[in-house]
This record gives structure tokens, sequence and C-alpha cells, in this order.
């Protein structure tokens, strides 16, 4: 029987024909999450690679040539450049990740393919993170790692050369990881804000408000069931009526777009009434600034700010998940003195637009002059004939006189523009707030969510004496929305974010369980930032532990664990007789001139092989190989002496 | 085999090999594995198509081995009886007396096993595992030396029962003989077939030598770290999802004897895991049964279990 096999490095050795099935699968898992937001070429384009490879195993036949695959990188590429019009950034580099591990398919011939491919793997997993770290997300990554490790194992095959011996290896594997994962996890300096150098579109298309309002930009949100932001109360929550979560403050009106300007004051004045409200809030990442605090903040985290108009703003662009703790009292008046530029500007209309609601509102000005009375009309004409729908018809250059006068049916932001226009032509201060409304409080956790769903924009008028005070008109429509949620304000028939149609008991019982445990693993697990790794320290007795000592307690934590992995293992190690430990020692020789011994490789058919070979070795290594055997199997056991005299030769 | 002069000893029965080699052309392995198995004290099953010298191996050795030697053709009609003996009514002394069957020799040639009936294999079967005929009440030891070399022509071939799993357990080893290769096939078409010649061989072995080679063989030193292999080996044939079943304790025990007999054919005084691997297709094929296809494990198979086992 032929045992010995061409001198080969373990690299370079032919990649055995039933491992690849696993590397296909190992591959499919770890880049298909990326499918989801990629431009479609690319998914079909990866897709075919993957078939075709999977073809080719299958039928056995010769990979494609070094052109046809020099063209295709070159193909990928160019592709690549086109869609992004740059080969860096967060997309284009998943994308050519994505698509060489695909190619890389395609030229699986020997080991070191293999391993290449489960490398780029390991690192293909970490750029999920980009786009998502929620529970799902971990668990297929950690599936797709378990899955990549095994075909590692397979790859090199041995002992662990069954499926099932694989698999469990490589649980076996992962699961000795663990502690130092968890140690790796508590000590390691968290840095406050992003990770340092990431690409610049790391953090691109976050939704949430945006810092203009048109007719329809609410409306489009409203259709988005994602969570804008949680909030923890002290205490039981105000009622849902009186939850207006402050955003952009809008005062520039082009006719059609409503735009935020500079403020002009430095800070507003507040006189409050009755006790502040505490809360915290877990912002999710909307890469803008406000921070969306309750009307009238009162107490900031720090490193925010409170603008002129009220709105509660971070230093810094929030990117990422971040909690926020604020008290706010919900009784105030707000700034009862107004700079006069201010108020001038806020009575500001472009001239030329909107000609009949101008009208309208003078001669309502002329039957009775006060502000008080120029509200009542507005709300009081909203409440007689307008309806509350997501679906308005289209409106024309005149937007507001086209609603005003003709549709007569939308949604609170044509209310709010509405409104603020009828308030400025007839001589009363007036704005646009956006924001959210309301919340929804998930009885599992206690917390209050709320969603995107819940954005709102109102009007905020101002009232010699009392201040900006805030006028809902979309309350005078439709009542039902301020005070229960939108679910309740739109008519039959409307289209509604998919989350909320689930009008079971049970699913909805099921939505707050799922979302409770997302906001724990939010909180707990994402949440865990400098701040709670202080704390924590603290609690173990080391309080104001700054980076240089959690770095210093990383290296101690992680030196005990691998001291004591090593004991362990030395402890357990089959206790190797001397003169296996010498053989071993040639056989490292041996590696280092490239002479490579499989484990199941007999020292005699070495010795053939090399001699074969390598026969400048061969007379150094039979006086090894034979010394070793009579040290080891014959029954006077030879002395060791001989044989470390020929490992020294060798 | 062995590259390297790891002793000084002439490797006996050299000469035996020699000559059965001139008879067989181009079959050394199989005719040292043979040799082998009959050191080994084991049994052995010869497969392969009718024509490629299965019953000149197996006269071949008996002749040179000095072993006395008789034959039975395996056919359908055959009974228990036809192997064992018979007792005849002798008129003159008026007693029953036993004449004994052709089983009752050193070698046996069972030849084409599988045309027999079952109830014929076992009779074969049984006295192999015994070492001894039990027949019409009275037990009788059979000669030692006792072997049998049994061949069989594949199962698919018509007229034929295979033997079950449990009888080719039995056999230490099973071997194919296969085609010759070319130069071999140019000198047999040469020279003739060596069949006719067979009388001439003289025995190279004084009758009743055999025994104390065999004490020799079982003799070779197997150390701790060889029988760590062997057994690594037999876990790994159970735990391997190529095959059905694992190997038995007594293929363990038949695949140690077998790689001792193999390490002293070969002038050695110890086993090495070479001998180990080098007997260990023709011990454990016919005891595993692959889980793809329905026959027994291939040699690739046998290949893939020892890439999957290292040597401690």
């Amino acid at each position: 029987m032929q045992l010995s096999r061409p001198m080969s490095t373990a690299a370079r050795e032919a990649l055995d024909h039933p491992v690849a099935p696993w590397l296909f699968i190992a591959a499919a898992a770890t880049v298909a999450p990326h499918f989801a937001h990629q431009p479609l070429w690319l998914n079909i384009f990866a897709a075919l690679l993957f078939a075709w490879a999977a073809w080719l195993w299958r039928h056995d036949r010769r990979l494609p040539g070094r052109w046809l695959r020099i063209l295709l990188v070159v193909g990928g590429c160019a592709a690549t450049l086109f869609e992004f019009r740059t080969l860096f950034g967060r997309d284009p580099g998943v994308a050519l990740l994505v698509m060489l591990m695909a190619m890389k398919l395609l030229e699986l011939k020997s080991r070191r393919d293999a391993i290449v491919l489960i490398t780029l793997g390991y690192f293909l997993l970490l750029t999920h993170y980009f786009h998502s770290q929620s529970i799902a997300t971990g668990l297929w990554l950690l599936t797709a790692l378990w899955l990549l490790t095994a075909a590692l194992i397979r790859v090199h095959g041995g002992v662990a050369a069954t499926p099932r011996h694989a698999l469990r290896h490589a649980a076996v594997l992962a699961g000795q990881a663990l502690p130092f994962m968890l140690v790796l996890y508590l000590l390691f300096p968290r840095i406050p804000g992003p990770l340092w150098g990431l690409p610049r579109d790391a953090h691109a298309g976050l939704t949430g408000l945006s810092e203009t309002m048109e007719p329809g930009s609410i409306a489009d949100l409203v259709l988005n069931g994602e969570i804008a932001f949680r909030a923890l109360f002290d205490g039981n929550p105000p009622p849902h009526g009186k939850l207006y979560w402050r955003g952009p403050v809008l005062e520039r009106f082009d006719g059609r777009r409503w735009h935020p300007l500079p403020g002009l004051a430095p800070a507003p004045r507040l006189d409050l009434a009755g006790q502040p409200v505490n809360y915290q809030t877990t912002l999710e990442g909307h890469n803008q600034r406000w921070l969306l605090a309750l009307d009238a903040p009162t107490a900031l985290p720090p490193d925010t700010v409170l603008n002129s108009s009220l709105t509660a703003l971070s230093r810094r662009p929030v990117s990422n998940r971040h909690r926020f703790n604020f008290s706010s009292v919900l009784d105030y008046r707000f700034n009862t003195e107004e700079n006069a530029p201010v108020l001038q500007r806020n009575l500001d209309l472009p001239p030329g637009f909107n000609p009949r609601a101008v009208d309208l509102a003078r001669r309502w000005r002329a039957e009775n002059d006060a502000p008080l009375a120029l509200i009542d009309k507005a709300l009081g004409l909203f409440a007689r004939e307008f309806f509350y729908t997501l679906q308005p018809p289209l409106l024309g250059k005149n937007s507001i006189d086209d609603f005003l006068f003709d549709s007569k049916r939308g949604f609170c932001e044509h209310y709010a523009a509405a409104f603020v226009v009828l308030m400025r032509a007839g001589g009363v201060p007036a704005r646009v707030v956006t924001g959210y409304q309301g919340g929804e409080r998930n009885p599992v956790d206690g917390y209050l969510i709320v969603r995107q769903s819940d954005a709102h924009a109102w009007a905020e008028v101002w009232l010699a004496g009392r201040g900006w005070v805030r006028i809902d008109p979309t309350a005078a429509v439709s009542p039902a929305r301020i005070d229960t949620g939108i679910l309740n304000a739109l008519p039959a028939g409307e289209p509604l974010p998919a989350f909320l149609l689930a009008r079971a008991d049970w699913l909805i019982t099921l939505r707050y369980r799922w979302e409770a445990l997302n906001n724990a693993w939010n909180q707990q697990v994402l949440g865990f930032d400098q701040e709670r790794q202080r704390q924590m320290l603290a609690r173990f007795g080391w309080p104001d532990a700054d980076w240089r000592d959690l770095a210093s307690a990383l290296g101690i934590a992680t030196a005990v664990l691998l001291a004591a992995s090593l004991a362990w293992a030395l402890y357990h190690r089959p206790r190797r007789d001397p003169a296996a430990r010498l053989w071993h020692k040639a056989l490292r020789r041996l590696a280092r001139r490239r002479v490579h011994c499989a484990p199941w490789e007999t020292p005699l058919a070495l010795a053939a092989r090399v001699g074969n070979e390598r026969p400048e070795l061969a007379p150094a290594l039979a006086e090894v190989v034979e010394a070793y055997l009579l040290a080891r199997y014959s029954a006077a056991g030879g002395d060791l002496k001989t044989l470390r005299a020929a490992i020294g030769n060798l | 085999m062995s590259p390297l002069p790891l002793s000084g000893r002439p490797r006996p029965l050299a000469p035996v090999l020699a000559r059965a080699g001139e008879t067989i052309l181009g079959k050394a392995t199989e005719i040292r594995l043979a040799v082998a198995c009959l050191l080994a004290g084991g049994h052995l099953l010869i497969e392969d198509l009718p024509g490629l010298g299965k019953t000149t191996l197996a006269q071949a050795l008996a002749r040179l081995l000095g072993l006395r030697f008789s034959r039975i053709q395996f056919t359908s009609d055959l009974l228990p009886a036809d192997i064992t003996g018979v007792s005849i009514f002798e008129r003159e002394r008026s007693e029953f007396r036993f004449l004994p069957g052709p089983i009752f020799s050193q070698l046996l040639l069972a030849d084409e096993i599988n045309r027999a009936t079952p109830k014929t294999q076992s009779a074969l079967l049984e006295a192999m595992e015994e070492g001894q005929v039990t027949a019409e009440g009275e037990t009788r030891p059979l000669p030692q030396p006792f072997f049998v070399i049994a061949t069989q022509n594949p199962a698919h071939q018509i007229g034929t029962f295979p033997l079950p799993e449990s009888q080719l357990d039995r056999f230490l080893m099973r071997l194919e003989l296969g085609y010759p290769d070319q130069a071999a096939e140019r000198r047999l078409l040469e020279v003739g077939s060596q069949r006719q010649r067979l009388d001439t061989l003289a025995p190279l072995l004084e009758a009743g030598a055999l025994p104390a080679l065999q004490r020799e063989a079982a003799a070779v030193h197997a150390a701790a770290p060889l029988i760590d292999y062997v057994q690594a080996l037999i876990e790994a044939s159970r735990q391997t999802p190529a095959f059905q079943h694992g190997l038995s304790p007594r293929a363990g025990l038949g695949l140690l004897a077998a790689a001792r007999a193999w390490a002293w054919l070969a002038g050695r005084d110890m086993v090495l895991p070479d001998d180990v691997q080098a007997v260990l297709p023709a011990v454990a094929r016919h005891r595993l049964r692959s889980l793809q296809g329905s026959g027994h494990a291939s040699a690739e198979d046998i290949a893939a279990l020892i890439r999957g086992v290292a040597i401690p």
C-alpha cells in the first residue's frame, strides 16, 4: 500500500473534495445578512458566483482559469466604483469584500485557498455591526462564527474529520473563548462616542426627523415603525396628551418648506410651575444634534445645551444609541420677554404666496383684534371642516391656500403649517415645532416607546405676557391623535405601518416582550459604556479607574485566564514519553527545512519519502528514525542518548 | 519494505516468499500477507474472479511450508459429512470405523466456498473456530497447525451463497489478487502457467517446524505506544461515519497478531506502526461495511481511516 504522498507543505496540499460544501455554507452564512442592504446587481452577481462555484464542485468540473478570474475581479471593482464612485468607505468596502468572498470560491484548489476564505470570513463578520447590533444579528454572527470555525477544523482534517466532530469541536473552542470574551467586554477601555477611524459613511441611512419640513415629510416617517427613542420615567409617565418631545423649531417659511433659523438670544428664560419630571431617554442614533426632551427641560445631561428655542442639543450629532438624563417641568412660561428681531422673523411670510390665506387672516384680525380670538377662529375652522388623513391630495404652489380652501384634509404638518401662516398673516408671531408626540408604554419593562410613527408637528405662538404658547392644531381636528395615539386617529381604510396592524392580544404581548428584550439588550449589553464600566469597577472597590487602570486590569485578567488555561492544559496533557518528545523535536527541525510529516505518517514512511525527495537530508534522518524506533518500540528500549545525538546532527 | 537495517537479523522465510513469488508472478505483497496470516495462526480468504491464481497460491504455500494439504471443491450439493468424514460399519470387526474427511489435514483449501449451502459452510467454519470436529457424537481434534485457505468468487456471480458477516469475521485476512501487472503478465505468457510444476516445489520447511515459527512471531514485542495506535485505529473505525459498524475486539486481536507476523517476516523483533498500516486493509476490509454503497469497505476507506488517526 502506498502511504507516502508527494512532499508538500501543509498549506499547498490539495483541498479534499468533500470539504468544499462546508466552505460554501460557511461563506453563505457569513455574507447573507449583507444582502439586505446591498445594491441588487451585487446580490445577483454574488449569488451567481456562489451557484457557479457550487455547480462546478457538484459536477467535479475544472475551476475557471486565471484570466477569467482576473476579468471577474476587474469587472467587480469597476462595477463597485461605478456604483459608489469610490472604493473606500463602508459600503464600497463591504461590497468589495463580499464580491471577493464569492470569487474566492471559484479558486478553491488548495488548503491555503480555504484558509484565506475562512480568514476573510472572520473579518467580514465584523462588518455586519456597521448595520445592526441587535440580538438577532449577534446570534446570526455567532452561528456563522461557529460554522467558519467548523469549516476550518474540517479543512485541517485529522481527528475531527466527521461533520459532527468538527461542529462539536468548533463549539468547544467557542466555549473556551467565552471567558476571554467576557473579560474583554467588561474591561476593555470604553471610548465615549463613536469608534475612531470609522469610515465617514458609517452612519448613513439612519432615519428620523429631518431639519426641514414640507408637505409629506412627516407622513413618510409615520409609516415607519422603527423606534426613535425610549424613555423611562421616575414614577408614572405624564398623560399622553402632555408628552411633547421637542425637536427642531422651524421659523423660516419659503412658500413650500420650513427651515430653522440660527438662534439669537443666548438662553431661554423659563418661569416654572409644578414639580419636575425626571426621566432617562435612550435615543437611537439619528445623525442629528437634537435630543428630544419633554417641554420644558430644566436639567440637562453633560455635553448638551439648550438653544434659544428650547430644543436640547448635543454637541455632536448622535450617531449611536445613547442615554440621556433629563428633568422637565411640564407647566412653564417660556420667554415672556422676547427679542424684537425674533418676534419680527416669526411674522415673516414669503411675498406672493398663499394670498387667500393671508386675506382670511387679515379679515379675522379686522373683526377682532385680540390674538386669542384669532387662534380660536383658526382652530374652530379646523375643527369644523377638516379631516385628518395620511393620504392628503397633492398641493400646488400655494400649498396653504390649496389646503385651507380646497382639499381640507391633511396631516399634522399641514395643520401646523397652515396655522402658523394664518397667525403670521394675522400679526401674531408663530412658528412650527417638530418632534414626537406621545409614546406607548411597554407593560413588560415600563419603558415608554416612541416610534418614528409618533413624529409630529405643532405650532407655537408668542403672546404678550404669556411667552411662547404651544398650540396643537391637530388636536382641534383629531383629539384622538393627541390623547391616545395615531392608531385611533386615522380613518378606517388608511394604510398603516405593519407593526400597528397587530390587533390580536397575543401578538401585541409578543411585540411588547420582544421590544422589552431588545431594550434590555440595548440597555445592559450595548449600553455598557464608560460610565457603567466605571460604576461596575467602583462597586468592586476600584473607584475612578481611567483607561490606563482598565488596560492593566485587562492585561492582568487575561494573563490570569491564560495561565489558568495553560495550567489546565498542561495538567491534562497526555504524558508524552521522552522518546516521543525528542521525535517531535526532530519533526520541528524538519519542518524548518520545509519537510512536513502528517500525523498519520510513520517514521519509516517519512524516511522513505525524504530519501526520494530530499536525499541530502536522508542519511541524518535515517539515523534519527532508527534510534527513535528502537527507543520507542523495541522491547529493550533503546537509549535516548543515541537519539539525542542523531537529532543533533539533523 | 523497510529502508533501514533496523536489525541485522536475516529475514526468516525469505526463501519461501521468493519461491512462491516465482510461482505466482507479480504478487509479492499478497504472498507476504498470506504467509503472515498463516504465521499469525489465522485463516485466509482469497476473493477474486476465476483464473487469477487463487488455488495456485494456496497449493504453493502448502508445499513450500511442508504442510499436509487437502482440497475440497465446494459445490451446491456438498454435505457437511463430505468435509468432516463418515463412520462406516466394518463387518469383520462388527463395529463402526471413522473415515476422516479431508478436513483432517494441516492446510485445507476450500475452493469456491460460496458455492456450498450455508449448512455446509458452517460445518467448516465451526471447525475453523474450534480446532476440532464433532461427528456422530464424538469430538476429534484437528491436526496442528490447522489452516483454512478459502477462495471465493465475488458474490455477484450466479449461484453463490455469500458468507454472512459473522462467518467472515472468522477469517483473519481477506485478500484480493487482482490482475497481474504488465511485466508479470508478459512473463506468465512467456513461461506458461506454473501450476503443473507445483509438484516439483520442494518443501523449504521441515514438517512440524511451522508451530515454532508461529511462537516466534507471536513473541514479537508490541510496545505500549504501538498498542495505543492499534486501539486508536479500532476506536476510529467505530467513530467514523464511513462504516456501519466498527471493528470487533476479535478483529483488534487479529490486527495485532497479523502486525506481529508482518514485523517478524521483516526480521524485526518489534512491531512498528508501519506493520499495522500494512496489514490493516487485509484484516479490516471484509469486516467493515461502508455506509455509502452496499459493499465492503474499499481500499480508499481504509486509507482514509489511517489518515484520520495520528500515530501516538
